[in-house]
């Protein structure tokens, strides 16, 4: 347990450095905007008085340091700043649209594991056919494009079978069922090319488990081929799959942003896409913000797992 | 008595290649060590993965292995497997690799034991302990939970004969114990092995191309050569009346014995089928005349 606990700490305190850093470059970009921010945003009808007063709310006037540290101890406090377009605070902004897109990308994360592991197991263990009927698999779900299977898949079930909607959102606490009829076509487009690549990593890290020298004594020792594979393949697997799993979730983290936009989910990418057409920075920053902050806690999390399924990890550096 | 591992005229082929063992007799009876030697590729481990039925899918095996008087050849994979850690065991080379790097020592050892008996976790973890006491890992209870990088290259070989001999089983074969660890550990090991075959009677089969490890420990030797058991022997008379030229070559070939400055005697490269044949020949009349 201490070994559990001290490589827990450890690796908060690795994540600290890395989310000052993650949040310069978050501040970077608006800084980083050619020519002159303020102008860009409120466009060239803008008048003088509106360009000052918008600067002067920005605190752009001042240094750039002075800059960041003030907006970074506004966001130890919670505050992320304001909507420049609809004046509201933008804290309140992302605590309605962050659920949405929780809500989206961990169930097609989970979607994608419950299909992606457990063939990945079977592809590693079955005949010839198995072989190549995921191998079938994994080819189609890394080529197809999730934009293009989105619109395919609301062609199949709302143009065709009428069997779902084809876009739109209901909150969760108003209609449970309702809420999650809506997700399956978002969750499914996301989750079909992310299980091929859980597919493939399973695959070949339980392939490769099963030629250890270990195995042979497991089966010297008389246990079960099942018990080989899932009490003793997959867990030796489990920090390779966990790994891809870890960085996949940024990728899904940014589908999310296209597939937001094309089922019309209120989330964190469709606020963000909404944010950049508008030139609206201030919501663009907290909307990276947010999603960057939810990729470093999830890596962190992967980090803790691969700890606790790997011995070695978590001893490496105790001593 | 009748032995407990008695194979005869065994052979083993991979697809379609040269056979790797040949016509292969022997006996091993009862709390016997019977040491197996030979050069790498002389199928002394073939025979070993034969008994255990671990041979990969490609091999072909023919004629009989019985292991306390029944037959081994043709039973199907699942018939095996419950035989395998509950009435024959094997433990190889590298007990490193041997061990699943994530589980916990203890627990691979009471894994043997629940794989072949309807025992408890609590009942299988007290039986775990004891023998991780039994091969001489101190403080086991408190050690149980450990995992394999926590030991030494000698202490997991114990534990790995701990999981081997979990159900004490009637044949051990112990393939190259010994080649990974240093020459004191070595003699520990053997020891052990020593130790748990005369408590519990169980019969070894040692497999090495050491010849120092066969004098330490073992009561009969077979010298095998592409395939071929070439003689049997008691590890007294091998030593001191080696009936065939290749044995005499091998020992000849033990830096044990050498003079410090001198060259070592190089076995010949091929020996050919006929000189084989020759000199299977002579060792067949000197036994008629013997």
């Amino acid at each position: 347990m201490s070994r559990m606990l001290s490589f827990t700490l450890r690796r908060l305190l690795i994540t600290i450095p890395v989310m000052l850093a993650m949040s310069v470059l978050v501040f970077m970009i608006i800084r980083l905007v050619p020519g002159d921010p303020v102008r860009t945003m409120l466009g060239f009808r803008a008048t003088d008085a509106n360009v000052a007063e918008l600067r002067d709310q920005l605190g752009l006037d001042r240094s750039l340091l002075s800059q960041y540290l003030s907006w970074l101890g506004n966001l130890l406090q919670g505050d992320l700043g304001t909507d420049i377009i609809s004046k509201a605070p933008l804290t309140e902004l992302l605590a309605q649209r962050l659920p949405v897109t929780l809500e989206l990308t961990g169930l097609s994360m989970l979607t994608a594991i419950a299909i992606g592991v457990p063939l990945g197991v079977w592809s590693a263990t079955g005949g010839p056919l198995v072989r190549r009927l995921t191998e079938g698999f994994v080819i189609l779900g890394i080529s197809i494009p999730d934009f293009w299977l989105g619109i395919m898949l609301v062609l199949l079930f709302s143009g065709i079978f009428l069997l779902l909607p084809p876009s739109g959102w209901v909150p969760f606490a108003e209609d449970p069922v309702e809420n999650l009829r809506r997700m399956i076509l978002p969750v499914l487009t996301l989750a079909v090319g992310e299980a091929a690549y859980f597919l493939r990593t399973t695959r070949s890290a339980v392939g490769t488990v099963l030629e250890q020298p270990f195995v042979t004594f497991l089966r010297a020792k008389g246990v079960s081929p099942r018990r080989i594979v899932y009490g003793h393949a997959l867990r030796n697997a489990g920090p390779s799959i966990v790994t891809v799993i870890g960085i996949q979730v940024g990728v899904l983290l940014g589908g999310a942003i296209i597939i937001e936009t094309l089922f019309a989910l209120p989330g964190v990418g469709r606020l963000v896409v909404t944010g950049i057409t508008q030139r609206n920075y201030p919501v663009v920053q907290a909307g990276v913000l947010t999603i960057a902050t939810i990729f470093i806690v999830v890596s962190l999390l992967m980090d803790l797992l691969i700890g606790w399924l790997d011995p070695r990890v978590s001893d490496a550096g105790t001593s | 008595m009748s032995p407990v591992l008695d194979i005869a005229q065994a052979g083993v082929r991979f697809g379609t290649g040269p056979a790797a063992v040949k016509d292969v007799s022997l006996r091993v009876a009862q709390g016997e060590i019977f040491g197996l030697v030979g050069e790498s590729g002389s199928g002394k481990s073939t025979i070993a993965n034969a008994v255990m039925g671990l041979l990969p899918a490609t091999a072909r095996l023919d004629g009989s292995i019985r292991l306390n008087g029944e037959e081994l050849v043709g039973l199907s994979e699942s018939a095996l497997r419950v035989r395998r850690g509950d009435e024959m065991a094997m433990i190889f080379q590298d007990a490193s690799a041997s061990l699943d790097p994530t589980w916990s020592v203890g627990d691979q050892i009471a894994e043997t034991i629940r794989a072949h008996r309807p025992v408890s976790r609590a009942e299988a973890r007290a039986r775990a302990i004891a023998l991780m006491g039994e091969v001489g890992i101190a403080d086991a209870a408190r050690r149980y939970r450990d995992v394999p990088h926590r030991f030494s290259g000698g202490m997991r070989q114990r534990i790995v004969i701990a999981a081997a001999l979990a159900n004490h089983p009637k044949l051990l074969i112990a393939d190259e114990p010994t080649t990974a660890l240093d020459v004191t550990i070595q003699a520990q090991i053997l020891e052990l092995i020593d130790r748990l075959r005369r408590d519990h009677g169980t019969t070894v089969l040692l497999i090495t191309h050491d010849l120092g490890v066969v004098g330490q420990v073992c009561d009969r030797v077979g010298v095998m050569y592409r395939g071929e058991l070439l003689e049997v022997a008691t590890t007294e008379d091998l030593f001191t009346r080696p009936a065939h030229p290749y044995t005499r070559a091998l020992l000849a070939a033990n830096p044990a014995g050498a003079v410090r400055g001198s060259r070592l005697p190089v076995i010949p490269q091929e020996w050919s089928t006929e000189s084989l044949d020759a000199a299977n020949a002579a060792r067949d009349r000197r036994a008629a005349h013997g």
